[in-house]
């Protein structure tokens, strides 16, 4: 039983992760028509605006203290953080400790700001292209955003830790004990799942996206700009990739090429879910999350070895061959 | 000449001819001037410009005739490459009967996986084509281990069995890889004054496969066969409709592209007799989407350029260095000579990645026919300039 709900939990973790940045992929796909291989990137470049926070806080002055010496017997050199001397010795250190939640906050604008100018600038021009050339300019864009961050940061992955009050192991039940982190990310999924349904589903902006969603001629027809609402929507998108990156930092250090590896199992979760189907995308992610997490069980690999490796693909082609539109999408879409 | 057309035989011609010559055209520089760096006429980087080729060239039979895009080519390859190791350390050193298995296993391999993919079209294509090559990886990562060593990868080991072949050498190394005795590794150097060419046995091995793999796929271009795949490509609907069913030919046309890509992974474990899961990963089979595309999707010649531009590329760019950039700016004064080392430095070195991505960007976005597209306007707009000279000359001659 503890290990049973132990690989709930797992599952439900991964499968927050796949979830949201599914949900971008359906969102941008379902709004625009286009299939955004460069989404894994957003995931990256989300998670490195919190390790540009954490370094920004990080920013400090040194003073020499000449009452204590360092091991070499020089004067000690103290470091003290620009925000510690602005705040206060404490309320600096929480906010440093505090950077990755903070980051939340920072990178929702410079997400949004990066869908808007990839949307304006480069995908804009490919809407009346075939989906192979989508494909092609975004799968470039990808290695030239990886490569970009590379260079600023380096190639190796660097720490994002949680805030101290998050970074333990919380006791569920007996027996059953799992990190707090990733507890919190779960729920933070939830929210941000939540929330972009809630926009779509009881605003008049998402009600014409929706609309535009379903049938984009006659919205625009009725003389509604639905481009712009659209342009709009890949800066949600891209915000929603990039909160994923954010919170996952202290799950997986960043690394430049985090993006690429989940990108991939995005894309499969998009499929099995549906194309252009957001519930579907969502119920996809969490759906494939816990098999994979069950399928890693040592109870299951001892009957099939190799089944953890593999078992996402293999429900995906299954259902790409039965069910061509997926779980949950509509008919006529894309099948 | 045969059974080619003027052109098509002239475009044989020149490729033979470039392959052959290669160890000169590509050793531009005397060894021992600065500029011998970018010389890349050594065997190792000219054997992976046309096993690559052979890959390319495979790939677009099934993209530029078909415009199905497959996200999962280096599975085969690896397959490819698995097999021929197998060989080696089952049968013998001897090349060929690897290249022939490793042909077979990856046509096999590529029909199972083509006869499931291809009932799909467009973007799912693509996505059940990563889905399978990722499997292989992870399973050539994990449960295969047996099969595939791996993660140390496939290699050949002193007390392999080779049946037909020695497990040791008589001074107790491990036998190289031969055809027929002729060893892959023996090169022979040519020094004429400062340059030093050097021609390599498995280097020609190599080129000649690509040359055949060349001529084949231009037959297949030319053939009512491929004329088929090009109709799929420009109208599938309408090709039911006429009462043809197109899975047979798009299978055939994937299973072809397979097995090329099994020779490429073939040749590239005899030339060096190792196989690892990587060559499986997708970021692999990204890389020959990029060649096909870089050189020009649906022409002949466009794959055998785009694998050698991307993969000069890759071993010269990568080698330029601050150092180097320091000398070549050195006529400038020394603020602006840090300033342009600053600029190109993340370009060059370990960033040429970065490079390679914008250059494709820019030609997906710009020139969709690749390299070959710009070589052609190149030569209409020249040719256009010329008629317009002569069309105005008159009107530019001084009235008398």
């Amino acid at each position: 039983m503890d290990v049973f709900l132990t690989q709930i939990l797992n599952g439900l973790d991964k499968g927050s992760a796949y979830a949201l940045i599914a949900l971008g992929l359906t969102l941008i796909f379902g709004t625009l028509g286009v299939v955004n291989f460069a989404h894994g990137a957003l995931f990256m470049i989300g998670a490195f605006c919190s390790v540009f926070l954490q370094r920004l806080l990080n920013l400090s002055y040194e003073t020499v203290d000449p009452t204590k010496t360092d091991f070499l017997g020089n004067p000690a050199v103290i470091k003290t953080p620009y925000v510690e001397s602005w705040f206060g010795p404490e309320m600096g250190a929480a906010i440093i400790d505090w950077s990755v939640p903070l980051a939340v906050l920072f990178a929702i604008p410079i997400m949004i700001a990066i869908g808007f100018i990839m949307e304006r600038g480069l995908i804009k021009h490919f809407y009346k292209r075939e989906h192979a050339d989508q494909i092609l300019v975004t799968f470039g864009l990808a290695i030239v955003l990886q490569e970009v961050i590379k260079a600023v940061y380096g190639a190796n992955p660097i720490q994002t830790p949680a805030p101290d009050a998050l970074s333990g192991v919380a006791v569920l039940a007996e027996g059953v004990v799992y990190p707090v982190w990733r507890i919190v990310y779960f729920f933070f999924s939830v929210v941000v799942i939540g929330a972009v349904f809630a926009f779509l589903q009881f605003t008049t902006f998402g009600m014409v996206v929706r609309a535009g969603m379903a049938d984009r001629e006659t919205v625009g027809l009725l003389g509604i700009d639905i481009d712009k609402r659209f342009t709009l929507m890949f800066g949600l998108a891209a915000a929603v990739a990039g909160l994923a990156g954010v919170m996952y930092g202290p799950i997986n250090a960043p690394n430049y090429h985090m993006g690429m590896d989940f990108l991939v199992l995005s894309f499969v979760v998009v499929v099995v879910g549906g194309m252009g189907s957001l519930p579907g995308a969502v119920a996809a992610g969490f759906l494939l999350g816990i098999l994979e997490s069950f399928a890693s069980m040592t109870a299951v690999t001892d009957i099939i070895p190799g089944i953890n490796q593999i078992i996402i693909y293999l429900v995906a082609i299954i259902i790409l061959l039965v069910r061509p539109r997926g779980l949950m999408g509509r008919k006529g879409v894309m099948e | 000449m045969l059974g080619l057309g003027k052109k098509d035989a002239s475009l044989l011609l020149v490729v033979v001819a470039l392959t052959m010559l290669a160890p000169f055209i590509l050793n531009p520089f005397p060894s021992d001037s600065g500029m011998a760096q970018f010389n890349a006429g050594y065997p190792d980087l000219m054997q992976r410009f046309v096993i690559f080729g052979i890959f390319a060239i495979g790939f677009n039979i099934l993209f530029g005739l078909t415009g199905y895009l497959s996200f999962g080519h280096a599975a085969f390859l690896g397959v490819g490459s698995y097999s021929a190791v197998w060989m080696f350390k089952l049968l013998s050193m001897n090349i060929l009967p690897a290249i022939i298995l490793s042909v077979i296993i990856a046509g096999l391999f590529s029909l199972l996986i083509g006869w499931v993919s291809l009932r799909r079209t467009g973007i799912y294509f693509s996505i059940l084509t990563l889905a399978f090559a990722q499997m292989s990886f992870a399973l050539a990562y994990s449960v295969l281990t047996p099969l595939t060593n791996g993660e140390t990868g496939l290699q050949v080991t002193l007390d392999d069995p080779r049946i037909l072949g020695v497990s040791a050498t008589a001074d107790g190394s491990i036998p190289v890889t031969n055809l027929f005795g002729l060893e892959m590794r023996s090169a022979y150097d040519m020094i004429v004054g400062p340059w030093t060419f050097t021609f390599s046995v498995g280097y020609y091995v190599c080129a000649i496969v690509m040359i055949a793999a060349f001529y084949l796929s231009i037959r297949i271009f030319r053939s009512p066969f491929g004329m088929m795949l090009r109709a799929i490509k420009s109208n599938q609907t309408r090709m039911n409709y006429t009462g043809l069913n197109p899975k047979p030919y798009t299978l055939a046309a994937f299973v072809i592209s397979g097995m090329y890509a099994g020779l490429a992974g073939g040749l590239m474990a005899s030339m060096d007799p190792l196989a690892g899961a990587e060559r499986m990963q997708w970021t692999a089979s990204g890389e020959v989407v990029l060649m096909t595309i870089l050189g020009g999707v649906g022409t002949l010649i466009g794959p055998i350029l785009g694998a050698g531009m991307i993969k000069y590329f890759e071993n010269i760019f990568s080698k330029i260095n601050d150092g180097v950039l320091h000398t070549w700016f050195s006529f400038l004064p020394d603020g602006i000579e840090n300033f342009m080392v600053a600029v190109i430095h993340p370009f060059v070195g370990k960033g040429w990645h970065l490079t390679l991505g914008l250059i494709f960007m820019l030609v997906v976005t710009f020139l969709p026919g690749g390299l070959v597209e710009g070589g052609q306007r190149i030569a209409k707009a020249l040719r256009k300039k010329d008629k317009d000279d002569d069309g105005k000359s008159p009107s530019t001659e001084p009235a008398e």
